[in-house]
């Protein structure tokens, strides 16, 4: 696939917000209509799963076939329109220098770890743990609201006869996504644990999300 | 599949275009879904029955199958790692996971304006609605409405990453067999896929028999075709203790 990588010319130090997801944490935040959210994959090859809510009406949220379907494109990236699933959009990307996400690949569990690795892996951190946790804190989200999400800075290509695989990151330390929030939105994010693959180089590493007016 | 596995018949109903169905398929029965005419598309979401807040996870199913298209051997995984559905028999060898359901706005904005009033029963339904009624009628709502499989649909994926709708895949006659080994909520309805260019609004029916086995005999082949589904049998075997 070829990737246009579009860099941003938006400085850090003119943020109004920075906050580092130490490796394997959960995060909810929210950002403002017109606001721009960076996710920086500060040490490289760090899947950031991450999942969008409509701060209004939480029943809104991140649809992925909806956002694939009209893209008519797998990989998200500069351009990529993310669509709810009332068909709105919900954030833009607007901005990447990595050049392909992940949409197919979800966030790992405890319950998919023992199927997919042993069933003695059912007790390492995981993703879906994440996300319960923080949903529930927060109180407006909880199992129900979690779908498929996205998985920022990871790499699972789909092959023209149907395979699907988990490849190394094509992600790199410094590497970011920038999106433009198209309505006020919760943004989940779990700065996955998963050391049982690739996706995360084997060593996951801590993630900053910076948010400018 | 091994027919001496299977019982008699329990019941059998045809689905017309743009209709919709719920129903439990009890642990150990099959649904047998037949493409009457060729061009069909289906639809299809699965739940846990006693506690739909689990439900079929598309990409716990793709990633532990290392798979884009889904057909015969393949397993249908939940969210807690358990087999929903097996796929114990199929005649057309792949059935999309992308492509998922077109809402009312998007299916005036394809075919033009279908509605009940001039058209009654023959109005152009969409997928979202008739899903969202059927999760409805299990107290359920737009929360549950995920990610679905359209059942004898075809989109490939390019290697740029675009998908190529695949016309005429499904011809009449074929068929797929979902195998259940706990208690599925299943919800279905049979619309064109999204990406069907075809111009018409033209939905196909479909046949679905229900049976009933003797055994689980017939999903060894499901059970066997990789490490990850023993194990998410063994889950789904280890919730009925």
């Amino acid at each position: 696939m070829t990737m246009h990588l579009i860099p941003s010319e938006r400085r850090p130090e003119d943020a109004v917000f920075r906050h580092v997801i130490p490796a394997g944490e959960p995060y909810l935040f929210e950002v403002k209509a017109g606001q721009t959210l960076r996710l920086l994959d500060l040490e490289g090859n760090q899947a950031v799963d991450t999942l969008f809510y409509s701060a209004a009406s939480p029943r809104e949220r991140y649809d992925p076939q909806r956002t694939l379907r009209r893209q008519n494109q797998v990989y998200l990236s500069t351009g990529s329109v993310l669509y709810s699933n009332l068909g709105r959009p919900l954030l833009t990307i607007v901005a990447d220098t990595c050049g392909r996400h992940d949409t197919l690949g979800g966030a790992c569990a405890q319950e998919s770890n023992s199927v997919r690795y042993a069933l003695g892996k059912r007790y390492m951190h995981s993703c879906r743990d994440n996300f319960l946790c923080a949903c529930l804190h927060d109180g407006r989200l909880g199992k129900r609201d979690v779908g498929a999400n996205i998985n920022f800075f990871m790499n699972v290509p789909v092959t023209p006869e149907g395979g699907l695989t988990f490849e190394d990151g094509v992600s790199a330390p410094g590497k970011y996504v920038e999106l433009r929030a198209e309505m006020d939105v919760i943004v989940l994010i779990s700065n996955c644990p998963q050391l049982n693959n690739p996706c995360n180089g084997w060593n996951p590493t801590p993630a900053e999300v910076l948010v400018w007016n | 599949m091994n027919t001496l596995d299977i019982a008699a018949t329990l019941y059998e109903e045809t689905v017309p275009g743009g209709g919709h169905l719920s129903f439990i398929l009890r642990r150990g029965q099959v649904l047998r879904i037949t493409d009457l005419e060729g061009g069909a598309n289906v639809s299809l979401m699965l739940l846990n029955a006693h506690q739909p807040s689990e439900r079929l996870n598309l990409p716990d199913t793709l990633k532990g199958q290392h798979t884009f298209r889904l057909g015969e051997g393949h397993c249908l995984y939940s969210d807690m790692g358990r087999v929903l559905a097996a796929i114990v028999s199929d005649s057309c060898g792949w059935h999309d996971p992308v492509g998922g359901v077109l809402n009312a706005e998007e299916v005036q904005a394809k075919y033009g304006a279908g509605r009940y009033q001039e058209l009654r029963n023959g109005f152009f339904r969409n997928g979202t609605d008739n899903l969202l009624v059927e999760l409805g009628k299990w107290n359920l709502g737009l929360e549950d409405l995920l990610m679905v499989i359209n059942l004898f649909s075809k989109v490939t994926v390019d290697a740029e990453g675009r998908f190529h709708f695949v016309p005429g895949h499904s011809k009449a006659g074929d068929h797929v067999s979902l195998y259940a080994p706990m208690d599925t909520l299943v919800l279905l309805t049979a619309l064109q896929h999204p990406m069907d260019p075809e111009p018409q609004y033209r939905p196909r029916p479909v046949q679905l028999t229900w049976t009933a086995t003797h055994s689980d005999g017939l999903s060894t082949a499901c059970r066997q075709s990789r490490p990850e589904n023993a194990r998410a049998f063994h889950n789904t075997d280890r919730f009925h203790l």
